[in-house]
């Protein structure tokens, strides 16, 4: 071996070690994010008659089909909330959630063509979506605040809490679950390209084993376990506590929401990285 | 050695063929559950030998190879197709990874292995310059202060508000160069995308590129267009099944080149790509100059003749041959077909192995390269058909009797003509 030589800037080979993640690359390219957040925005907004109305559509589509379906018809019960306002906070909280999980679930396979001739730190594609995604977010917040804000001054018994602090972290937590599990499959598809067609599918099941269309306190003790092992119930409960007054808050189970958007960030960004390399060579 | 920008070492590049991409989950599984018991792969075929990660059933691309380049040379790849030239470039842009081996670099790199990777139709040419410049890793800052030059290089001031979708592909490609062309990379790697639009841009680009080497950058450049490497490298690699061929100013590896695809009797012909039925083959092909002597190389002016020695089986019925040389620039534009039916030389009684020659008295092309390709015909059947691997090089010769130096800007072809003055269309 040649003794190192520092005035090399880039170096090319076989296989970086696992953990080379080169993220400082991602942060040097931080303007290309935010380029890619924007052409979503623009271009898709470019294409339909409605517009960013569909942000606000979306949602409030989404909520009257649940208060309907499972609030009017199956009489799930929402906790003395008023159904509308308790659908919204899930329906709000899962788009997020789902929509960063099913859009970076394809990125190598959607980008191929891009990724063929060009190279920038792959990584900036998902990060830029979950950026895109919550413009969305943002948007459907309001929605929510502005419904929030006209049931409460129509006497309706919900009442934010100081837990609305916590908005930040249970941010974070969707945007790292979504990311992590979203760069997981991505990972896997470019070998199994099966798994394409269960993550749209998987998402909506896993909708139901999540808090969106019942509360907490409604599954008997026994099988409570279940939900909560799922990493987004904390996430929902704490969302619906923060704004409505209503909901199941135990630090514990944030912890562990934590904990799971953490170990499944790394998996995600390890294998994503290393996927990253060779991939070309087998689409 | 601080001057070397580039240095590849021992580089490799293994490509498995077969039945990548097609794997599934379930064979996966299966395979995996096998080695852990010991048992072998379920899913070989019998007779197959567990081939693990390298075997037979594979291509290298890439086969050893070490290269250094110093900085601020220009240089110019060639070979045939399958060589490994856009694998090297592959590797070196970073779209994929070598097998073995390291390239260690000086500077960063910008690659064109595609004009406008990246745009997006709905966008118009100005939020698309800004998407594409920072595709191509130019921050927003970089590309506000570029961004005239840019509009201006394109020459596409007029359109820039609009949709890209809505440019014709000329505006495209020349938006797309554009913005590439102004990254300002110490390193410029080319891939063949100067094959795109018009004559005029073409200039301007190789013009681009020149201008990026005398600043004292590297450019690296693949091309098939042995005329355009030889204008604009100053060294040149031939690349040869994976291998470095030879190395040396792109004058002499260029000769090299030529001289492999042209041995002095004629080119192979074995193992190119033919259509027609195969009634009747062509075995050999080559150009004989002014002098008789077998070259690939004819002086403007001068008399050209094109060989081609066929064979046919004895039952078949020669009767009418018809031989056609279709002659291309190196844009692919078809300049003319010579063939024996325009001339009017009609075959009463050919025989079955032969030799058909083609003379041209006065070769009116300007120097340069041309592409020939042989069809022949039995009627309406046709029997053989391909692209000469030889190519047609002319060089400077007096075919007009003007002063005026004649080169590729004036067209491909001359035609002797003549001008009167006088006071008035006497018809004379």
């Amino acid at each position: 071996m040649q003794p190192p030589d520092n005035t090399w800037t880039m170096v090319i080979r076989p296989q970086r070690s696992w953990f080379d993640l080169r993220l400082d690359e991602l942060w040097a390219y931080r303007d290309l994010v935010m380029l890619f957040v924007w052409r979503d925005f623009v271009a898709q907004y470019k294409q339909t008659i409605l517009g960013p109305l569909w942000y606000l559509i979306q949602p409030v589509l989404t909520t009257v089909t649940f208060t309907l379906v499972f609030g009017r018809l199956a009489g799930l019960s929402t906790d003395g909330v008023p159904d509308f306002l308790f659908y919204m906070a899930g329906a709000v909280v899962w788009s997020y959630f789902s929509a960063c999980l099913t859009k970076t679930a394809n990125t190598f396979t959607g980008n191929a063509a891009i990724f063929g001739k060009v190279y920038f730190p792959r990584l900036a594609v998902p990060v830029s979506i979950l950026f895109s995604n919550l413009i969305a977010f943002a948007i459907q917040l309001g929605l929510f605040v502005a419904f929030l804000a006209y049931y409460m001054l129509s006497g309706a018994a919900v009442a934010p809490t100081i837990w609305l602090l916590a908005m930040p972290l249970l941010l974070l937590l969707m945007a790292g679950l979504g990311l992590g599990i979203g760069i997981i499959v991505s990972s896997l598809t470019t070998r199994y390209r099966d798994l394409q067609f269960l993550v749209a599918f998987g998402a909506q099941l896993l909708m139901y084993a999540t808090t969106v269309i019942y509360p907490l306190s409604s599954v008997p003790e026994k099988y409570r376990w279940v939900l909560v092992a799922n990493p987004m119930t904390p996430v929902v409960e704490t969302f619906r506590y923060a704004f409505l007054g209503q909901g199941t808050v135990e630090l514990l189970h944030l912890a562990y929401s934590a904990a799971f958007a953490l170990v499944v960030l790394v998996v995600g960004v390890v294998l994503f990285n290393r996927v990253e390399q060779t991939f070309m060579d087998t689409v | 050695m601080s001057d070397v920008a580039i240095s590849i070492e021992n580089l490799s590049k293994y490509y498995r063929l077969g039945s990548i991409g097609n794997a599934t989950l379930y064979q996966d599984l299966n395979r995996w559950w096998a080695r852990v018991r010991g048992r072998p792969d379920p899913l070989l075929r019998i007779g197959e030998a567990d081939r693990g990660n390298l075997g037979k059933e594979g291509l290298w691309a890439l086969n050893d190879v070490s290269l250094e380049i110093r900085a601020g040379d220009v240089l110019g790849i060639i070979g045939h197709n399958g060589a490994g030239k856009s694998t090297l470039l592959k590797i070196l842009s970073r779209v994929t990874g070598p097998t073995s081996g390291q390239i260690r670099v000086r500077g960063r790199i910008a690659s064109l292995l595609e004009v406008g990777t990246g745009f997006h139709p709905d966008l118009t040419g100005r939020e698309n310059i800004y998407l594409n410049g920072a595709i191509l890793g130019m921050t927003k800052a970089e590309i506000r202060r570029k961004f005239d030059e840019i509009v201006d290089f394109a020459d596409v001031e007029k359109f820039i508000d609009t949709p890209v979708k809505r440019y014709s592909s000329g505006m495209y490609v020349r938006l797309a160069f554009a913005v590439a062309a102004h990254l300002e990379p110490e390193i410029l790697v080319v891939d063949e995308v100067l094959a795109v639009g018009d004559m005029a841009f073409q200039e301007k680009c190789i013009g681009k590129m020149g201008q990026v080497s005398r600043e004292g950058r590297t450019v690296l450049f693949v091309s098939h267009n042995l005329q355009s490497v030889w204008s604009l490298c100053r060294n040149a690699v031939w690349m040869d099944h994976g291998k470095l061929r030879a190395s040396g100013t792109a004058a002499e590896v260029i000769n090299l080149y030529r001289d492999s695809i042209s041995s002095r009797d004629g080119v192979s012909l074995q193992d190119i790509k033919r259509g027609g039925s195969g009634r009747l083959r062509v075995t050999n092909m080559h150009f004989r100059d002014a002098t008789g002597v077998i070259s690939d190389s004819v002086a403007c002016g001068e008399p050209l003749e094109i060989t081609l020695s066929y064979e046919a089986a004895d039952e078949v019925d020669l009767r009418q041959l018809e031989a056609y040389l279709h002659v291309s620039n190196d844009r692919h534009f078809r300049l003319f077909t010579l063939a024996n039916v325009f001339s009017g030389d009609i075959f009463d009684a050919p025989p079955n192995a032969g030799v058909l020659r083609c003379r041209v008295d006065e070769l009116p092309l300007l120097p340069g390269e041309y592409d020939i390709t042989v069809s022949i015909r039995l009627g309406v059947e046709v029997v053989d058909k391909f692209a000469s691997p030889l190519r047609l090089v002319v060089t400077e010769g007096k075919y007009l009797e003007g002063h005026q130096a004649m080169n590729r800007a004036w067209g491909d072809v001359l035609l002797k003509h003549r001008w009167i003055v006088g006071k008035q269309d006497d018809g004379s």
